[in-house]
């Protein structure tokens, strides 16, 4: 997934291709309060709460903490702007998406300081942050501002003596809740399709990665986005969270975590008054590696797809599925990587690997493990934490693993890659969707018969062939079944943030 | 022409002022150095092969510009004579929002996935066509541009692209641009030069695959019966217009005779959509003439540069001497001339603003595309006669209505046989809406998500697989 960072000049590839980035040092995090109205603003219960370096396990600073009488503050900010005759409102649909270009443009400015801020944290590589959350957020921003002027509805002949028409009008004030591990990616792919369409939004993000999203409220605010459109109120689920989900002014909520807060969020959002609800959840995803694969791609990918983001992914390759002919040395090779994946300090370009987010992931993996272990998994390597290191955990490897084990059903969230053998074709499809969840899954083959077959018959949203997590601002992404509801990216986006209206208009049956 | 027109239109002469007045539009550089005056293909500068020039020539005096090689900001107001403000305020304004909306396209523009009946997976690829040419004309030359290559460009397609002999240079800056850009070299080559050998050469050769042509509906059947004759390339086409601009008698009268001044009198008269029948409902026909007369009486017509100019010198003098053979025309075969009628000034290309009355349909003026600052008004009972005299035409690009009546509205938008109605407005054009002819003035469409389907060639894949399932 990492980009080359090549220049092109009059076609040609910069044979000489810029420097790594570098992180900023001491960064200063200028913004740490609640964004309404393009204003910074205290809680207005004067708490605040703290907000950590998960390498160095230091506090990084304190942020105001959001309550229900911020994100009442909020939604009424966002209302306003979204008045017929409001700036927003009567703002052209070209200009929306200029909007959004100008903001991605801030964002490739402030590129650095943003990758820093995410690192610090979340404690993903720096170099990743640069390359793939930034370059991510980039392209979304700038894909959804083409989209803008493009959202149109349609004439349609109907029965009678009518003209009929749809609108595709904003929802309104829309909800997000946003989570940690891909902080500020998973905000934009909520922010730019819900601007794109002229909705007003009321964000919040995780409690353990706040900054670089009120970063971005400053990017906003500099592009001359009208005051209210944008509102975001930092602070923790039960109180935040759970204001935008019940709130009877906001329209719609898009939540991206996991499955268990999932329903509580469409539970309060159709208890309250039935808001719309995309949700982007958890996944127990399946990567088919058959015999005829290219073995080294499909180890790459599968080791790729399970340790990146120190496992944090819900697109995880966590249910690594291998032919029985290829078994045995699928699992040597891999365990290779996985001794070879370097874990250590973030911002060292040498790191693939850096601390879990906090520690009830750090425990709850760990638990995981022990379970593997007790279940009767083969411990290939790892399966503990590196020594006095914080929330480090080392690249575990389980093989002889089967369905019924904790580590086979569970989502884990961190660096364990569980690998189960199967026989054949028909038995393995069964087994990859048996499960609530249905995310993502992968294949690996030669064969273009069985390509077409698994991708036709595993019940995921996504399906990647010879390849993994090749995600990309046009194509859509979503679960099946429990992983989620609804699509992000693409044009199928759009959908999730529009409200369509029929107009049918009665002709005179006399002469004019 | 965009809202920024519709609204620059009626209140063109005090919008203008004031946006000057106030540095809104910065001041033009009245003899700009021309740099960009050879061939551009590969993204480099060429002679001719046969080493030939021409000479363009600045309307607003009649002399040479420079030479220009010959292969079959304020640029476009030297070159064309339109009025700078308006070069500034309108047609680059359109320009940058015509090339910004393709470039969002072009990541947008999908395939499907087809549920075909058997064991088979279908989809489509939306692939580009291939080498297109593309012939521009000169009333908007830089908007023209931008038309042609946001499209062609956003979906894949490589182009060879002749300027019209009248107005190169803004076309071949832009190539500047485009190398500068970083387009790969070869995907936009332009040849400036003349229609019966550049123009010829193009619509003919063998390995183009498309030609898109705006220009006369004369020329445009020369495009099409060469593309035919040659290798059947596709071929679109943005031709002529007899614009029928109906004001009922309910219409808001300030309102609609602002407009309809506009709709004729903009960019000197010079353009396919031109409202250039005025069909008025008999109740208020005198008061609307009379109005009109007094707005073309009060129109400036001026040097371009100059910042108070509403109108500008025709582009050459064979357009100024065409039109005033309508003129004339017009007065032998008994329309009433209420003014303007001549020449109006010693040098360059300049016409008076010319407004004739009691127009019948059998009149050569209100059959025949003028292209100049002619108004024709003619006058109408009902709704469905005015119908059928509308549509009594081998053209339909555009139309108008003006009326407050919502049936009205729908029934003459319904009825009218044109690729654009305009209802309270006129020239209003959006990059996201598109435009183009009925019967002889054109086929296809250019703007809007329409636009990429002339650039696009559709592949069918259908693959066989063991077993189908929905």
């Amino acid at each position: 997934m990492a980009t080359t960072n090549g220049a092109v000049e009059n076609g040609q590839p910069d044979k000489k291709p810029p420097a790594l980035p570098r992180p900023i040092r001491n960064l200063e995090v200028k913004f740490a309060k609640i964004f309404i109205n393009n204003e910074w603003h205290e809680s207005k219960s004067g708490k605040k709460f703290a907000t950590y370096n998960p390498s160095t396990l230091e506090k990084i600073c304190d942020v105001e903490e959001g309550d229900k009488p911020d994100v009442d503050k909020a939604v009424e900010a966002a209302q306003a702007a979204f008045q017929r005759g409001s700036a927003w409102r009567q703002l052209d649909a070209l200009s929306r998406g200029r909007l959004l270009h100008q903001l991605a443009d801030l964002v490739e400015r402030d590129r650095t300081i943003l990758a820093t801020l995410e690192t610090m944290d979340t404690g993903k590589p720096f170099l990743h942050a640069f390359f793939i959350d930034l370059e991510g957020c980039i392209k979304t921003l700038r894909y959804f501002a083409g989209w803008a002027d493009k959202i149109q509805g349609k004439t349609i002949p109907t029965d009678d003596n009518v003209v009929c028409f749809t609108r595709h009008e904003p929802i309104g004030v829309c909800g997000a809740i946003t989570p940690w591990n891909f902080p500020l990616l998973m905000l934009v792919w909520k922010l730019a399709p819900a601007l794109c369409c002229g909705n007003t939004v009321v964000l919040k993000p995780a409690e353990q990665t706040p900054l670089t999203a009120l970063h971005l409220g400053s990017l906003i605010k500099e592009v001359g986005f009208p005051p209210g459109v944008v509102n975001i109120v930092p602070g923790f689920g039960p109180t935040v969270g759970a204001a935008i989900s019940s709130h009877p002014q906001i329209h719609k909520i898009a939540f991206t975590g996991s499955t268990e807060v999932g329903k509580l969020v469409k539970e309060a959002a159709s208890r309250s008054n039935l808001k719309r609800v995309t949700l982007e959840l958890g996944g127990k995803n399946p990567c088919i590696v058959c015999a005829d694969a290219d073995l080294d791609l499909a180890v790459e990918c599968a080791h790729q797809g399970v340790f990146f983001n120190q496992g944090q992914c819900c697109t995880a390759a966590s249910r690594v599925f291998v032919e029985e002919q290829i078994y045995a040395e699928f699992v040597r090779r891999s365990v290779e990587y996985a001794k070879k994946r370097p874990v250590g300090d973030p911002f060292d370009v040498r790191t693939e690997q850096g601390p879990q987010i906090d520690q009830k992931q750090f425990d709850k993996i760990l638990e995981l493990i022990e379970s593997g272990k007790r279940e009767g998994a083969k411990l290939e390597c790892g399966g503990s934490a590196m020594e006095d290191r914080g929330l480090f955990i080392t690249p575990t490897v389980f093989s002889e693993v089967t369905d019924n084990m904790r580590i086979a059903k569970e989502e884990i969230f961190g660096p364990v890659q569980p690998i189960l053998k199967f026989k054949n074709i028909e038995e393995v499809i069964k087994r990859a969707n048996n499960t609530d969840y249905g995310l993502t899954a992968a294949v690996f083959t030669k064969n273009l018969d069985k390509a077409l077959k698994l991708a036709s018959a595993l019940e995921s949203g996504t399906v990647w062939i010879n390849c993994y997590n090749a995600i990309y601002a046009q194509a859509p992404f979503g679960g099946f079944k429990m992983s989620g509801n609804g699509r992000e990216l693409g044009e199928y986006a759009l959908a999730e943030y529009t409200e369509v209206k029929t107009v049918t208009i009665k002709l005179s049956d006399k002469n004019p | 022409m965009l809202r920024a027109a519709a609204t620059l239109g009626p209140r063109l002469g005090r919008r203008l002022l004031s946006a000057a007045a106030t540095q809104a539009v910065p001041a033009p550089n009245q003899q700009p150095e021309i740099f960009y005056n050879k061939i551009f293909i590969d993204n480099e500068w060429h002679d001719a092969v046969s080493k030939k020039t021409f000479p363009t020539v600045n309307p607003a005096t009649g002399e040479v510009i420079c030479q220009v090689a010959e292969g079959d900001k304020a640029l476009e107001t030297l070159d064309n004579g339109k009025p700078y403000v308006i070069s500034y305020l309108v047609d680059l304004d359109m320009v940058l929002k015509c090339l910004r909306y393709y470039a969002g396209w072009a990541d947008k523009y999908h395939g499907k996935t087809i549920p075909i009946d058997g064991d088979f997976f279908s989809y489509t690829r939306h692939e580009p066509v291939g080498v297109c040419g593309q012939i521009i004309p000169w009333n908007f030359p830089l908007l023209m541009q931008a038309w042609k290559l946001g499209p062609a460009l956003a979906t894949g397609n490589v182009v060879v692209m002749k300027v019209a002999e009248q107005t190169p240079l803004t076309a071949l800056y832009v190539a500047n641009l485009i190398k500068e850009a970083g387009f790969p070299p070869g995907v936009v080559n332009i040849v400036p030069g003349f229609g019966p050998t550049a123009g010829a050469a193009v619509a003919s050769h063998e390995d183009v695959d498309k030609v898109a042509f705006t220009g006369s509906t004369e020329i445009g059947r020369l495009i099409q019966v060469a593309a035919g004759s040659s290798n059947l390339k596709r071929v679109t086409l943005e031709l002529g217009g007899k614009s029928p601009n109906i004001i009922m008698s309910d219409a808001d009268m300030d309102w609609a005779v602002e407009q309809a001044h506009f709709a004729l009198f903009f960019n000197q008269g010079q353009c396919c959509c031109a409202g250039s029948r005025t069909f008025v409902q008999e109740d208020v026909y005198n008061e609307f003439v009379e109005r009109s007369v007094a707005r073309a009486k009060s129109r400036v017509v001026g040097n371009p540069f100059d910042s108070k100019t509403e109108q500008g010198p025709q582009v050459d003098e064979t357009q100024f001497k065409k039109i005033l053979g309508y003129i004339n025309s017009g007065k032998q075969e008994g329309a009433k001339l209420l003014c303007g009628g001549g020449p109006a000034a010693d040098r360059g290309y300049y016409i008076q603003p010319t407004v004739f009355g009691d127009v019948q349909d059998g009149m050569t003026i209100a059959k025949e595309e003028i292209f100049g600052p002619v108004m024709q008004i003619l006058k109408f009972k009902t709704i469905e006669e005015v119908v059928g005299r509308a549509n009594n035409s081998n053209y339909g690009l555009a139309a108008a209505v003006f009326t407050k009546d919502l049936d009205k509205a729908n029934y003459l938008s319904q009825a009218l046989q044109a690729g654009t109605v305009w209802v309270n407005c006129y020239d209003v054009f959006g990059a996201q809406s598109p435009f183009g002819g009925y019967k002889m003035s054109g086929s296809g469409r250019e703007l809007g998500e329409y636009g990429l389907q002339a650039y696009t060639e559709v592949k069918t894949v259908t693959v066989k697989i063991p077993q189908k399932n929905s």
